[in-house]
């Protein structure tokens, strides 16, 4: 109830405050409305987003012709791919970069950030953030955490190239490659600022979640969006700073010559002062940060998803309790399971087991949000919007994705496929695929409240298909080669007669990649043209229960020109008997000859 | 003057998809259809094209397996190898039939509960009996595969002990191999990189008398049958000994020491006139030939699989699995440590 008497007081002294007179910087830059930071962390994340993918393009073509030399190579690289011949430093830069950029930038950023932003307030019935200037600086510091980040591109050895996972002594030690000098040093200024951002996002989500409710709205009546999004975000504030501690030990290790990662090392000709470190305390420390990661990206893509097929299916959401419970199991569990990232550096057998026990626990819950999202779809009136494609796309990647990791999370089966193909196959279907057919979905399904104006069906449609087809064509196959012991992170299979025969999957996969990537131009097309000349939106264009459907469709500060809306039921109340519309929004009182039915 | 003509190429082809899109708009407000809700018409298109994917999908998927399996790791050469295989083909087809159910329903019902105008959607919000049925199951099917996994995990970890194992250190650099066999005492002498001098690579510690006897080769020859207990070195950055034909892998992390035991149970002599080996060997030299390359044959190999460096792709070494006999012949060969430094 005090949550709920604050919010009211909240909405009651904003009517009476004094803004700044809006002019271009503090409506489009420094902006503190969290609409406008919303669609910041859009635009730069999908900016990001171009470059990664770009980057993994140059990279299947080293991968499916290795031999041949492509001029557009020395276009984009330069010194690094003399005449168009792709150097082995700049390969494995490449997929260091994709991977940093994609994981951190495109799906923890880019889509938390967006859609956090634009939801929290909006769903629960805020006017804002409960600090729009820390908002601000979340921003901002991820921002120039990008522009360190592209820099370090252009510096002279190369941009950080021991993998994203920087495991030292490689990413320590600039004689090991020429990529762990200057361009490992921005690494770790970008990723710090990054994390900055992250915090600074993460702690405004949840204490905006937790005070700023409007009446009615209780934990059990939020959408599914905004508890995944809380979720995220203390996953976020209880893991981040564990990386911030290992990104600033391997810079002691690399800049005062202490030892914390570093012992018995002999290198250029000369054995290294280091004596008493141990690299597998930084991938402790990493994977403490990086298995809740994969949660951080996948949490929130679920949470749309839910919203998404809940609303075009025309049906409540399946069994609301038991997917708020599997967001929270999944949430637990996701920090108990760090060690099967590690299970072949020589830890204890013992604690392996431990780790593969909490690891396979984690399908329960991944299955019960699996199969309640495919009863959802069951007896629906299901609306095929673009939105509604890559949701159901989500969870037929989630699955096919999902259920690899019982393989990979069982220690014993990990020993033969440990960093070959398979892993890349499974944490990109899983993960990489899901989290951003959850970010389309997010973008199409939200477009009307981000922007006034309807993104174009037809171009989604196609861009859909093409997407989804290429994305499967590209990591399907991925699972064969890994079956053959491909290992990751090899610049070209040809030095290896036993993989000669699987060049060809190669290719193909290559194939795919290119066409995914060109059909990326259908989405950016759509974006940007339908920003300023799509048709403009209704108030409530996909009939939805939620909150954010009842501002009007002009943004202003504040969200709402009157009173914030009372809440009287939750969010799914989709086709109940006794209502005439086949919806009811949250803000709908009982009516009378309707049902209680305890939401 | 070409970077000036494809831009403009590109411009004009923006250009041209903007005006085919304000085309289309244009045209369907004259039939007053809208272009952002989904038509009927919109619905039925789009679910057919679901069920059509859902069916190319698992056909896909079997036609994947028809023609890549074959080309996958084949036959274990351990004796640990079985009981993985075992355990991957029970966890595999476990998965697969999950696959193979939940697939084919997803998209199913997309097809199915496709919209069409006028009917409502049923209100079934949850259903206690049926989310159980769906948490109980697969935690029962999980805790079965965690145990097996565990078992076999635990057989892999803690080898019997009844054979004394013979005792080889593998020792990784950038970006190569280097095997140092324990001798005639089966106890590797102690070694550290700041001794590492001259032709004294592996930084060996010649003082140590159980160095003496050991034997460093450039490459790697195991008896069949017996155990082998492998201790890892790394002299510069975090390598990964991978031997797949083995199903065995461990990290060599520099200033870490760990350790993997195996008995080869298959000579190399043996896997090359292995039936399935023979045709995959048969398919990779057809490839070779065409790009005109020498032919391949078969051998065990030691490839580094974790990130170490511009050449990562290419740092291997073959292990070659003989009889017994013509191990002792080769080992008797080999300089020990006290001949060489």
């Amino acid at each position: 109830m005090a949550a709920e008497a604050h919010a009211h007081d909240h909405a009651h002294d904003h009517e009476h405050h004094d803004h700044p007179a809006p002019n271009f910087w503090n409506t489009y830059v420094f902006s503190t409305d969290h609409k406008m930071i919303s669609k910041q962390f859009l635009v730069t994340g999908m900016f990001m987003g171009i470059v990664g993918v770009f980057m993994s393009m140059l990279f299947r073509l080293q991968l499916a012709w290795p031999e041949k030399k492509f001029a557009i190579l020395e276009y984009f690289l330069g010194k690094w791919a003399p005449d168009g011949v792709m150097d082995p430093n700049m390969y494995l830069a490449l997929v260091t970069i994709h991977g940093t950029i994609m994981v951190f930038f495109v799906l923890t950023a880019g889509l938390s950030g967006t859609f956090s932003n634009l939801l929290i307030p909006l769903q629960i019935g805020a006017r804002d953030m409960a600090s729009g200037f820390l908002n601000m600086l979340s921003y901002w510091f991820f921002f120039a955490s990008s522009v360190i980040m592209i820099a370090s591109l252009f510096v002279e050895t190369g941009p950080a190239s021991g993998g994203w996972t920087i495991y030292p002594p490689l990413s320590a030690l600039p004689q090991a490659m020429p990529g762990s000098g200057a361009g490992m040093t921005l690494w770790l200024i970008s990723m710090t600022l990054f994390i900055v951002s992250s915090l600074l996002g993460s702690l405004n989500y949840i204490v905006t979640v937790l005070n700023l409710r409007t009446k009615g709205m209780s934990m059990t009546r939020l959408p599914l969006t905004i508890w995944a999004f809380l979720v995220t975000a203390i996953l976020g504030v209880l893991s981040f700073p564990v990386l911030v501690s290992a990104v600033l030990l391997l810079m002691f290790d690399r800049m005062l010559g202490t030892s914390f990662y570093l012992s018995d090392i002999y290198m250029a000709g000369e054995a290294l002062h280091y004596q008493g470190g141990s690299p597998v305390l930084y991938e402790h420390l990493f994977w403490f940060l990086g298995h809740p990661e994969v949660y951080i990206i996948l949490l929130p893509a679920l949470g749309i998803t839910s919203e998404v097929i809940a609303t075009n299916s025309r049906k409540p959401i399946f069994g609301y309790r038991a997917m708020v419970t599997s967001i929270l199991a999944i949430a637990f569990l996701s920090f108990i399971v760090w060690g099967h990232h590690m299970f072949v550096t020589g830890m204890n057998p013992f604690l392996g087991s431990v780790f593969t026990f909490t690891t396979l626990l984690i399908a329960i819950p991944s299955a019960v949000k699996a199969f309640n999202y495919m009863t959802t779809l069951w007896k629906g009136n299901l609306q095929l919007t673009p939105a509604m494609l890559f949701s159901i796309g989500l969870v037929s990647t989630f699955v096919s994705g999902g259920l690899t990791g019982i393989i990979l999370g069982d220690s014993a089966l990990d020993i033969n496929v440990h960093d070959t193909y398979f892993v890349v196959a499974h944490f990109h279907i899983v993960m990489g695929l899901s989290a951003i057919f959850g970010l389309f979905a997010g973008v199409y399904h939200w477009f009307p409240k981000m922007y006034g104006r309807m993104m174009n069906k037809k171009l989604g449609y196609a861009h859909f298909w093409i997407t989804f087809v290429s994305a499967y064509g590209v990591f399907f196959p991925m699972h064969f080669l890994g079956l053959a012991a491909v290992p990751r992170r090899y610049y070209t299979n040809a030095e290896f007669g036993m993989f000669d025969n699987l060049q060809d999957i190669n290719v193909l996969i290559t194939m795919f990649a290119i066409l995914g990537g060109i059909a990326q131009l259908l989405f950016l097309f759509n974006f940007f043209y339908s920003m300023f000349r799509g048709p403009k939106a209704s108030q409530n264009p996909w009939k939805s229960n939620t909150l954010e459907w009842t501002t009007p469709v002009e943004h202003i500060h504040g969200n709402w020109p009157g009173e914030i809306p009372e809440v009287h039921r939750w969010a799914y109340d989709y086709s109940k008997p006794g209502l005439s519309e086949d919806f009811a929004p949250q803000s709908l009182p009982i009516q009378d000859g309707e049902e209680e039915t305890g939401h | 003057m070409n970077g000036i003509l494809i831009a403009a190429v590109l411009v004009l082809a923006v250009l041209a998809v903007i005006q085919i899109v304000r085309i289309y708009e244009l045209s369907s407000v004259i039939r007053e259809e809208d272009t952002a809700l989904p038509t009927p018409e919109d619905n039925d298109r789009q679910g057919f094209w679901m069920l059509v994917f859902g069916i190319a999908f698992i056909a896909s998927f079997f036609a994947m397996m028809y023609a890549w399996m074959p080309d996958t790791l084949g036959l274990p050469a351990s004796e640990h190898g079985p009981q993985y295989d075992n355990l991957w083909d029970i966890s595999m087809g476990i998965i697969i039939v999950m696959f193979l159910i939940v697939q084919p329903v997803l998209f199913y019902f997309a097809y199915r509960y496709r919209g069409t105008a006028g009917r409502k959607a049923s209100y079934f919000e949850h259903n206690n009996k049926l989310e159980l049925v769906w948490t109980v199951v697969p935690a029962v099917i999980l805790a079965v595969l965690i145990l097996y996994g565990l078992s076999t995990w635990s057989t892999i970890m803690n080898p019997s002990k009844e054979n004394e194992p013979i005792v080889v250190e593998l020792y990784a650099q950038q970006f190569k191999w280097t095997a140092r066999y324990a001798g005639k005492d089966n106890d590797l002498g102690n070694a550290n990189v700041r001794l590492i001098a001259g032709t004294n690579a592996l930084g060996v510690d010649t003082l140590d008398a159980k160095s003496a006897d050991d034997q460093v080769t450039p490459e790697m020859y195991l008896p069949v049958g017996r155990p082998v207990l492998f201790k890892f070195r790394s002299q510069d950055v975090i390598h990964s000994a991978y031997m797949p034909h083995f199903r065995a892998q461990m990290n060599c992390v520099p200033g870490v020491p760990t350790q993997f035991q195996f008995t080869p149970t298959v000579t190399t002599a043996d896997m090359r006139k292995d039936a399935d080996m023979v045709a995959k060997v048969e398919r990779i030299n057809a490839v070779r030939a065409k790009a005109g390359k020498e032919p391949y044959v078969f051998d065990y190999l030691i490839l580094c699989n974790k990130i170490c460096g511009a050449a990562h792709y290419n740092m291997q070494m073959p292990i070659v699995v003989v009889s017994e006999e013509e191990y002792a012949a080769w080992i008797k060969e080999q300089k020990t440590v006290a001949e060489t430094l």
